[in-house]
């Protein structure tokens, strides 16, 4: 193993850990803990990446799944390109270092947005912890009371409708509402678009009457839809949501194919072993299975899912690929 | 109907949460008394603590407050006293906040502010109690164009502080806005002057921009002195510390016009203390400064400040609690806070989760009680700070807030960036530019920009929009009087008073 730099002090250690519990396997996670793991943001404090960092740090800890308190760092800075950049480049092999990510990085990645040098190869998805779903939402005194009056209004003028989201033109906020306008065979760039900081001052804008609808997250909008202040459209889901959302119906059931799903797990360092790789994704597997951390990935806002190691690192190759496809058919890149 | 205030005083007066309460004071008026902590990266700090000892959401939620209202308090401590502000809010404080303490009123500044802190902050827990419901509705109908015209109306008050040189604070405020066009174009994701370094593509951070501009630019203007070997200390001995009844009476109408302002605008999601201090400082200017002493220690430049960003805090709970949506970057980390507690906060909270949103309210009472009774007898023991020799309390001030800022980035690039703005600052001063026009262009500027492109989004280009509301048709007014008044108020005066004596 090229592990050039490992101390003679954590050699031995190692070998003390192995010889003391006699366990291979069980010596393989302790190693793993040498120093306390961690999980970095790239974003400031207080974001969705600062809240994917706390599920893990939090739901590890109280599965007792690690023995140290994992730390947040914050890496704040292009879109989460300088974090890429950092693991990618100066910690590539650091066994305790997780690092947040979502559907956004991918996106980016299929933009190029990362610079263009920068793969999806270039680092080791290991696992995501739970999903939420795009959602097409409007004032609960809208014009509109289903997705296809509201496409049959866009298909006529695509410029009578005031669509707003959290992101910029390119951002996974303008995809949703690109592909529902691309579903329907309308130009996604002549959408009436208005960009806000954060899916936050996008709602305070629709409830405002500032803009007419909103492409936001589905389990981001419980409180005001608990509150019947707005109706949600269309699910960008798979198949309808249960709970509190069975009543919702998908983009798809009403005959708009769109989908997005918004995952949050994490990647890790390229040239890290393949040994701390799966320790590290099977550790997460075992947190997804906990009782405690239902609860946990709920409060959230998120719905269950479980990718881990490999399976994850494929599926994000191939959303990225997807993307760049879909960019090309939005009219986002040549 | 206060029910649940009621209920919360039940909830915030156990020993635990008073204690929580006290201590989230506390740490709080340190956190903002250190440059580079604000209480961003307080909360960002407290927050996996306070789930790791597994406080109760609402026990949680009372330390956290307690962090950020106490962090607006010492926010001015190190504006006053070493002209660096303490967080984002505390810029406008050390206009005149630190004027008072060259003349030896480092005591009598900090206790007034203490005051005004207090005042600003009791109006704004008042009207979040008495009108929260109500001023959501009105929160949200302020769109992009009411945004819009409410920085013009901002910038436009600015003209109040072109006092000595106009040309020089108007340059200022232009650079300022310039900075604030760095990174990913808010609208169409464009990068703008980033020149291929992914570190500049989400702007230049506040905090880099606050501690480059004013503390590297102080240590550079002290290493100069050093070298020319003369004296930089031109502080006056430590007078009196206690502040006098007679000066908070003098400032009285500044406060409470000031905690006004401050409230209004923390109320409003997406604009913070910041903001709202700029607004009261200059608006108090125009209104109060008759002898054109802004900006060289009037007590009432310092007490509007102080009150509006109080205020602000308090007021940026209001469509925290009622709306689900953050009335500044701060609460929106306490909003990520609840999420971990399975508490979305939105319409229904004041419902389903009584003892959380009245624990919250009732505990923003107490502490603010706490840290006016903290902050006063503390004032007289930071004032003596001001015996530290400077070359020394400077450089220990700045190294701290460099610590503070590479937690908050992983990144030496950013420290390289504060000193690169230091520089710059460093240079604006020699050349006789005020700091603050400098800050505030950046501030506004972004906000301005983002929601006058917003504005024209939503109407596809028509210019029309920005003036169809009612409120932003009043802050056009307003804007257009701000700058007009004063030009012909002086030729009346000049006509009418011509024997009228020089200032």
């Amino acid at each position: 193993m090229p592990h050039n730099h490992v101390s003679k002090a954590k050699g031995f250690q190692r070998w003390l850990v192995a010889a003391v519990t006699g366990g291979a396997l069980l010596a393989g996670a302790a190693q793993a803990q040498a120093k306390p793991p961690e999980c970095i943001a790239p974003a400031k404090p207080g974001g969705g990446y600062d809240l994917t960092c706390r599920l893990a740090a939090n739901g590890l800890q109280e599965a007792k799944l690690i023995d140290e308190p994992m730390m947040v760092s914050y890496m704040p800075g292009g879109i989460g390109a300088v974090a890429y950049n950092h693991v990618t480049g100066v910690r590539d092999d650091d066994p305790n270092l997780i690092v947040a990510a979502s559907t956004g990085a991918a996106l980016n990645l299929a933009l190029g947005k990362f610079g263009i040098e920068h793969k999806v190869d270039d680092v080791r998805w290991v696992g995501a912890l739970g999903v939420d779903y795009g959602a097409v939402v409007v004032r609960e005194d809208a014009p509109w009371s289903n997705l296809d009056e509201l496409m049959k209004a866009l298909k006529k003028d695509p410029t009578s409708v005031v669509i707003g989201a959290g992101g910029t033109v390119g951002s996974q906020d303008w995809m949703k509402a690109a592909l529902m306008a691309k579903s329907d065979d309308v130009d996604p760039r002549k959408l009436r678009y208005v960009s806000f900081e954060g899916g936050g001052e996008a709602l305070a804008a629709l409830l405002g009457e500032h803009i007419q609808v909103f492409t936001g997250d589905l389990a981001e909008l419980k409180p005001q839809l608990d509150s019947g202040e707005i109706r949600i459209l269309a699910a960008l889901s798979e198949e309808r949501m249960g709970g509190p959302y069975a009543d919702i119906p998908t983009a798809k059931e009403q005959g708009y194919d769109v989908e997005w799903p918004i995952w949050r797990g994490y990647y890790m360092g390229p040239n890290v072993s393949d040994e701390d790789y799966h320790a590290w994704a099977d550790r997460l597997k075992a947190l997804s299975e906990t009782e405690s951390f239902a609860k946990l990935r709920e409060g959230r806002g998120l719905f269950p899912m479980a990718k881990f190691g490999e399976d994850f690192h494929q599926y994000v190759k191939d959303q990225v690929a997807d993307f760049q496809q879909l960019a090309k058919e939005v009219g986002l890149t040549q | 109907m206060f029910d649940f205030l009621i209920q919360g005083f039940g909830v915030a007066l156990t020993p635990l949460n008073l204690g929580l309460a006290f201590l989230g004071a506390l740490l709080g008026t340190l956190f903002g008394a250190l440059p580079g902590i604000g209480p961003i990266n307080g909360i960002a700090i407290l927050m996996p603590l306070a789930y790791t000892l597994g406080l109760p959401a609402e026990s949680a939620l009372i330390l956290l407050a307690g962090i950020y209202t106490g962090s607006e308090y010492g926010g001015r401590m190190s504006s006053i006293l070493l002209n660096v502000p303490g967080d984002a809010g505390a810029v406008m404080t050390t206009l005149d906040g630190h004027p008072l303490a060259k003349k030896g009123l480092a005591g009598p500044a900090l206790g007034l502010s203490a005051v005004s802190s207090f005042i600003g902050a009791s109006v704004a827990i008042l009207g979040l109690t008495l009108f929260a419901p109500l001023l959501a509705i009105v929160a949200v109908k302020f769109g992009p164009a009411e945004f819009f015209a409410l920085m013009i109306f901002a910038f436009a008050s600015m003209s109040a502080m072109m006092g000595k040189d106009p040309l020089k604070t108007l340059i200022g405020a232009v650079l300022g806005v310039l900075i604030s066009t760095v990174g990913v174009d808010s609208g169409t994701g464009v990068l703008r002057f980033t020149f291929d370094m992914p570190e500049l593509y989400d702007g230049i951070d506040f905090v880099v921009m606050i501690i480059g501009l004013f503390a590297v630019s102080e240590i550079l203007l002290m290493l100069e002195h050093a070298f020319r070997h003369d004296q930089d200390g031109e502080m006056a001995p430590i007078g009196r510390v206690m502040v006098k009844m007679s000066e908070v009476l003098y400032c009285k109408w500044a406060i409470l016009r000031s905690s006004v302002i401050g409230f209004v605008i923390g109320v409003l999601p997406g604009t913070g203390a910041s903001v709202a201090s700029a607004v009261a400082y200059t608006t108090e200017k125009r209104i109060s400064d008759h002898d054109n002493s802004f900006g060289t220690g009037n007590m009432r430049g310092l007490a509007a400040p102080e009150a509006a960003n109080n205020a602000s805090a308090a007021g940026s709970f209001v469509p925290m609690l009622t709306l689900g949506i953050p009335g500044s970057g701060t609460t929106a980390i306490l909003l990520g806070a609840l999420m971990l507690y399975n508490i979305n906060p939105g319409p229904m909270m004041f419902r389903e989760q009584p003892m959380v949103v009245g624990g919250l309210i009732a505990s923003l009472y107490i502490g603010n009680v706490m840290l006016l009774l903290l902050n006063l007898p503390l004032a007289g023991v930071f004032a003596r700070v001001l015996q530290v020799p400077r070359w020394l309390l400077v450089p220990s001030v700045a190294i701290l807030a460099f610590v503070g800022v590479y937690q908050l980035h992983s990144d030496l690039m950013a420290i390289y960036l504060m000193l690169a703005i230091g520089v710059f600052g460093y240079l604006l001063r020699k050349f006789g530019f005020s700091l603050a026009p400098v800050v505030l262009g950046f501030v506004l500027g972004g906000l301005m920009e983002e929601n006058l492109r917003r504005a024209l989004s939503i109407s596809g280009g028509d210019v029309g929009i920005l003036f169809q509301s009612n409120l932003s048709i009043g802050l056009w007014i307003a804007a257009a009087l701000v700058v007009l008044v004063p030009m012909f108020a002086g030729k009346l005066k000049a006509k009418f008073l011509p024997a009228a004596k020089p200032s």
